[in-house]
């Protein structure tokens, strides 16, 4: 199930409204493979959320792999869209990669906002945080 | 071009919600369902006005110069202070202004809790309790040594009396109870419970916590007999930062300040310093001038409006509202059963995470508040994590709550399709 960047962004190029948005990242979230439920452990939870999320990385061959969890299906749909920009690469590439500007081409800019409090944003940071201390 | 959208009719039913701008703008084209009042009220425009000519038209600190401008403000902040005691039905030396309910609870527990409380004392809590009324007696509790007792909620959203009643000891020196459940809307019977806790033994001192029912409800000092009762501004269509608390003057006069500083004292010298008489002893430093000039123009508002006739309009948009969330099944509505509730809705969907029920809502113009509430006890209590709730003001009609409940069969919908 894993999209790149591109199949998301052609599918977000579809819909016409908010509805179509939400029901496409509900069904995202549906798709994301849940988290065993030994990982839904404090130590892997995201802190400063609304909605309960896990992050579970983990560095082989020098790339970033992610498993991530979420009460919230919509936080799940937007980890699944997340996941196509970070999941098993390269820290520099996480580095560089413009997430911002994916997320407002997709008009989801919004959840990447801090006072966005359904625990995406934490989540979002704690990945770049990651990448940059692989790279040192 | 500006395209100009017609505004839809939105006060059918309510002939005050066209008072509050920010409630009769569009939001990408629909007129918003504020349904978080519990939260924080909108401002009416008189509000909004007051307190921009308080600081348009003669501004100065108060209680200070002997210019026209500090003598004509300060006679005006105090007006507020008599209006106050008129709304709570208490003397106007009684009225202190803090920041919000929260500070007065603080001031409550610092300025009586640690000169009358130690090791060997009980006080009684109620589940029911916002954090604000929590915290601090457990942040004195670590200083101080005394037990906490805690009044059960029962499933149905209401306390239970009987357990309160065995709560009582020879060692009970203090019950703090919330009137009106900002989580639930259950209004408790405090009038008996006050009445059971000073037949029991009259010293023991009571703090009602009527945040949410100065709102809802008519309060008056001299029949309620309690000892404190905290409330803040922002809930009741005033500003932010600007809070009540009501203690009796006998109780005051005993009591050490809270606070230190400016305007407090009556002399200052490094050997000795003597504090003013009640309320100005727990009023130290510049207050909140303006925000005490909004509430004053929130009272006015609400009495212009009339408290009795918000009363009936609120309480037949809480009947309509419950009686729609009732009808919807898969929707778990907690409280609201067989005693008197206010128009403050909790509810969980079925097989649905709130948040993402809430952020559906967002998408709909609907606004609502997810978690705990600040009552994680209580959530414990009726076992749920948490809950969305939908909360009512007086500008809230029927249109806010159709938007609520198409709102929430739509995140049905597409959450479970």
């Amino acid at each position: 199930m894993n999209l790149t960047t591109d199949e998301i962004a052609e599918n977000f190029a579809l819909f016409s409204d908010w509805e179509e948005r939400y029901q496409y990242l509900i069904d995202l979230g549906k798709s994301l493979p849940h988290l065993d439920e030994a990982y839904k452990a404090d130590l892997y939870k995201v802190r400063g959320c609304t909605s309960q999320v896990w992050l579970v990385p983990d560095v082989a061959e020098g790339k970033l792999r992610f498993q991530a969890d979420s009460d919230a299906l919509i936080v799940k749909g937007l980890i699944a869209v997340l996941m196509s920009a970070y999941n098993a690469k390269t820290p520099s590439e996480i580095s560089e990669f413009p997430i911002k500007d994916y997320f407002d081409s997709l008009g989801l800019g919004q959840n990447l906002s801090p006072n966005r409090r359904n625990g995406f944003f934490a989540m979002v940071e704690k990945i770049k945080s990651l990448a940059l201390a692989a790279q040192n | 071009m500006t395209v100009v959208v017609p505004v839809p009719p939105f006060h059918v039913d309510n002939p005050w919600k066209e008072d509050f701008p920010a409630l009769t703008k569009l939001v990408d084209g629909k007129l918003p369902a504020y349904l978080d009042s519990a939260s924080s009220a909108q401002k009416p425009e008189s509000v909004i006005n007051a307190m921009q000519n308080c600081y348009a038209d003669g501004y100065a600190n108060i209680h200070r110069g002997l210019y026209g401008w500090s003598q004509d403000l300060t006679q005006k902040y105090e007006d507020v202070r008599a209006k106050l005691a008129h709304f709570i039905g208490a003397k106007e030396n009684e009225v202190i202004f803090t920041k919000n309910a929260t500070e007065s609870i603080n001031l409550v527990a610092y300025a009586w809790g640690m000169q009358n409380l130690s090791e060997g004392d009980e006080i009684i809590l109620t589940e029911m309790e916002h954090h604000a009324n929590i915290v601090p007696w457990q942040i004195l509790r670590e200083r101080q040594g005394f037990t906490i007792n805690t009044v059960p909620a029962l499933d149905n959203g209401s306390l239970d009396i009987k357990a309160y009643e065995n709560l009582l000891s020879p060692q009970t020196k203090f019950v703090g109870i919330v009137h009106i459940s900002n989580a639930l809307g259950t209004v408790n019977p405090v009038e008996q419970m006050i009445d059971i806790a000073k037949k029991y033994n009259q010293d023991i001192k009571v703090l009602i916590d009527g945040t949410q029912s100065v709102i809802h409800r008519i309060v008056h000092m001299d029949k309620l007999k309690c000892d404190f009762f905290s409330f803040t501004g922002h809930k009741l269509y005033g500003p932010t930062g600007i809070g009540v608390l009501w203690a009796r003057e006998e109780l005051l006069n005993c009591m050490s300040p809270f606070l230190g500083g400016g305007d407090m004292i009556e002399t200052v010298s490094f050997e000795k310093t003597t504090y003013k008489d009640a309320p100005a002893k727990f009023e130290a430093g510049t207050p909140s001038i303006a925000q005490v000039i909004g509430l004053g123009a929130a009272l006015d508002y609400i009495h212009q409006c009339g408290l009795s006739d918000i009363l009936t309009h609120e309480e037949s948009i809480k009947e309509y509202c419950t009686h729609k969330l009732q009808s919807l099944p898969f929707v778990k509505l907690y409280g609201h059963g067989d005693f008197e509730s206010v128009g403050i809705f909790s509810f969980t969907v079925e097989g649905c995470d709130i948040n993402d029920v809430a952020m559906i809502l967002d998408q709909l113009g609907v606004y609502v508040r997810t978690g705990h509430h600040c009552c994680i006890p209580l959530m414990e209590a009726l076992n749920v994590s948490g809950t969305i709730r939908a909360s009512c003001g007086l500008y809230t009609d029927k249109n806010d709550i159709d938007a609520l409940i198409s709102g929430i069969e739509k995140a049905y919908k597409m959450l479970r399709a």
